[in-house]
């Protein structure tokens, strides 16, 4: 039966990148993370929402005024305007060829949905999400039909474990994933009708705090078997149903702890190995209340952890890549950064949040997310020491 | 990774008013919308499940199949590591266009949570975990048209990485009372019926 066990591939990430209104690119992001900036800002926009609302948006001149830099092209929606700035640099510092071993992973939730707005067609056509990742795939000339993960808010960290996963089993030797959502009257009016969203910028796991603030961002990350130009291994992943309520989490955080546990064993290393956990932290009372317990069953109430939710806010598919992309860099400068928004202890169990920046030496990370549909993902990353 | 061979145990199809059970007919009605045909379905097979009701047509679609599919191999009593791998041409846009219709009017306002959420494709997987207690691997995603290579690959991935003993794999689509599921199981228990079969000849058949 193992006369064909070979040694598992070794799986990397060697480069990453990312889109927000805090910068469009990593290091411009780790500043403003440094100075204590956040996205989340006040908006008055009726074409979003009735009332004024928080959200971290990004501003149209902006994107416009970059994507001007690197085509001429005007077919292009928003959003893909910010995939494909996420991805060019990176498409071309690697100097990868994007031949039949080279995948384009895409995750999003609700992609161009923008689109229904208009009654028209064509605008309909490009609400589909094979759409949005055909027209990304073909701006770069992708030889191998893009893969879209649509599964909640864990798509973005969930996207980053189906990559692992293909290629360790050699169907591809290298994959781009790339993670956008934007901020959608569509979006804003579905979290306000399940009174999801906060009066204030998000405050997670915070006593005061009352929900999200949504945001928009998009990440992009090159996956290989190739430890070339970096020193962070993927080393376990797991995604777990909590087979329990598709609007809300498991109270015990089942899914989230199974999810964990099982990474956690592929990686071969003990819950007291991990020196941070970039969570999810959405700052609604029960997802928080959730992962504490599931951190607390898994003895891991002492490893510091944040939310990079009070920095960027919700941002849906996006924010699982996002955030993995913010802690690679905490981990290449042993650093942990503070977890913003966050004022007094709001959840029944002790959890390590980090209240301001420090240094610590980062050897184990892990990245969880949780979503509707009761869905959740764990994956841990090593730093090559 | 090890490459264990794996074999298709059952599959299901649901299209234009008829569901077929390994290669079977299991259920018909005269041409009727989804809306009925499902309820007719539903009673047919005398599922206890009144949530069903409450579900968006591209939940109830894989929940019919999924139940064919996997009452008779899970239970209650154990724990069942069956991985949900499904997929779709148009995500959730059938729902999606409800709520859109919902917030397109100032003057006519009405976004539901109800409807919200079920503009995510992924629901659909939470709900069949839900029903089946399957504490376990599940992913949704989207392409052009059904994509058999990587369906397999994919299932074929969970199962010899042990992150799952079976597989519930396939396609679920669903706009506009247009509908097509194919749905299989897969693991690694031989099974002779259907060697000769992918799930693109099943699929295609």
């Amino acid at each position: 039966m193992q006369e064909s066990n070979k040694m598992t591939r070794e799986i990397y990430i060697n480069e990453t990148n990312c889109i927000t209104p805090l910068g469009f690119d990593v290091d411009s992001n780790i500043e403003a993370i440094l100075r204590s900036d956040s996205g989340i800002q006040l908006h008055s926009d009726v074409s979003l929402m009735p009332n004024s609302f928080y959200a971290s948006i990004i501003s149209d001149e902006n994107i416009n005024n970059a994507f001007a830099e690197i085509s001429s092209e005007t077919k292009y929606s928003r959003l893909e305007k910010m995939m494909i700035l996420a991805l060019e640099p990176i498409i071309k510092n690697s100097g990868v060829e994007l031949n039949s071993k080279t995948a384009l992973i895409l995750s999003t939730t609700k992609g161009n949905v923008t689109a229904l707005k208009d009654n028209s067609g064509d605008s309909f056509n490009n609400a589909h999400l094979d759409v949005l990742a055909k027209n990304i795939a073909n701006f770069f000339k992708f030889q191998t039909q893009p893969i879209v993960v649509s599964n909640a808010c864990v798509s973005g960290i969930l996207a980053v474990s189906v990559a692992k996963r293909m290629i360790q089993s050699e169907l591809y030797d290298t994959i781009f994933v790339v993670a956008g959502d934007e901020v959608s009257e569509f979006v804003l009016s579905g979290f306000n009708a399940f009174q999801a969203m906060s009066e204030l910028p998000c405050k997670p796991y915070s006593k005061n705090r009352t929900g999200v603030s949504l945001g928009e961002a998009v990440a992009a990350v090159l996956i290989s078997a190739e430890a070339k130009n970096t020193k962070i291994k993927i080393i376990g992943d797991s995604s777990i149903n909590d087979a329990n309520h598709i609007s809300g989490p498991s109270r015990t955080g089942e899914g989230l702890f199974r999810s964990i546990q099982n990474a956690l064993k592929e990686a071969q290393i003990e819950g007291n190995k991990l020196d941070y956990i970039s969570a999810h932290g959405t700052a609604t009372p029960y997802n928080d209340e959730m992962e504490a317990i599931a951190l607390n069953r898994l003895d891991l109430q002492n490893v510091p952890i944040n939310s990079l939710k009070g920095f960027y806010g919700h941002t849906l598919g996006a924010s699982g890549l996002l955030e993995t992309v913010i802690a690679i860099e905490s981990a290449n400068r042993n650093m942990l950064f503070e977890s913003k928004g966050f004022d007094e202890i709001g959840v029944s169990e002790t959890i390590n949040l980090i209240e301001k920046n420090e240094e610590a030496t980062i050897h184990f990370f892990l990245k969880t997310a949780s979503g509707f549909g009761g869905c959740n993902t764990a994956v841990i990353f090593e730093k090559i020491m | 990774m090890t490459q264990n061979k794996t074999y298709i145990q059952s599959y299901i199809k649901i299209e234009n008013n008829e569901i077929v059970l390994n290669g079977e007919t299991v259920f018909k009605t005269e041409p009727t919308d989804f809306g009925d045909f499902s309820k007719q379905a539903y009673r047919n097979f005398d599922i206890q499940y009144p949530k069903f009701f409450k579900m968006d047509a591209l939940s109830k679609l894989a929940f019919l199949g999924a139940e064919l599919l996997l009452s008779p191999i899970t239970s209650s009593e154990t724990e069942n590591n069956i991985a949900l791998v499904l997929a779709n041409k148009s995500s959730s846009l059938d729902t999606d266009v409800k709520h859109q219709e919902s917030i397109s009017d100032k003057e006519n306002y009405y976004p539901s949570p109800a409807v919200f959420v079920y503009t995510l494709p992924n629901i659909c997987l939470g709900e069949i975990s839900i029903r089946h207690q399957l504490k376990s691997e599940n992913s949704f995603f989207i392409f052009e048209a059904f994509n058999p290579e990587f369906m397999s690959n994919y299932s074929n991935i969970l199962l010899n990485s042990n992150k799952a003993d079976t597989v519930l794999c396939g396609w679920v689509e669903f706009f506009n009372d247009n509908y097509k599921a194919f749905l299989c199981t897969i693991s690694g228990k031989e099974n002779t019926k259907y060697t000769n079969e992918t799930i693109n000849t099943l699929y295609n058949k």
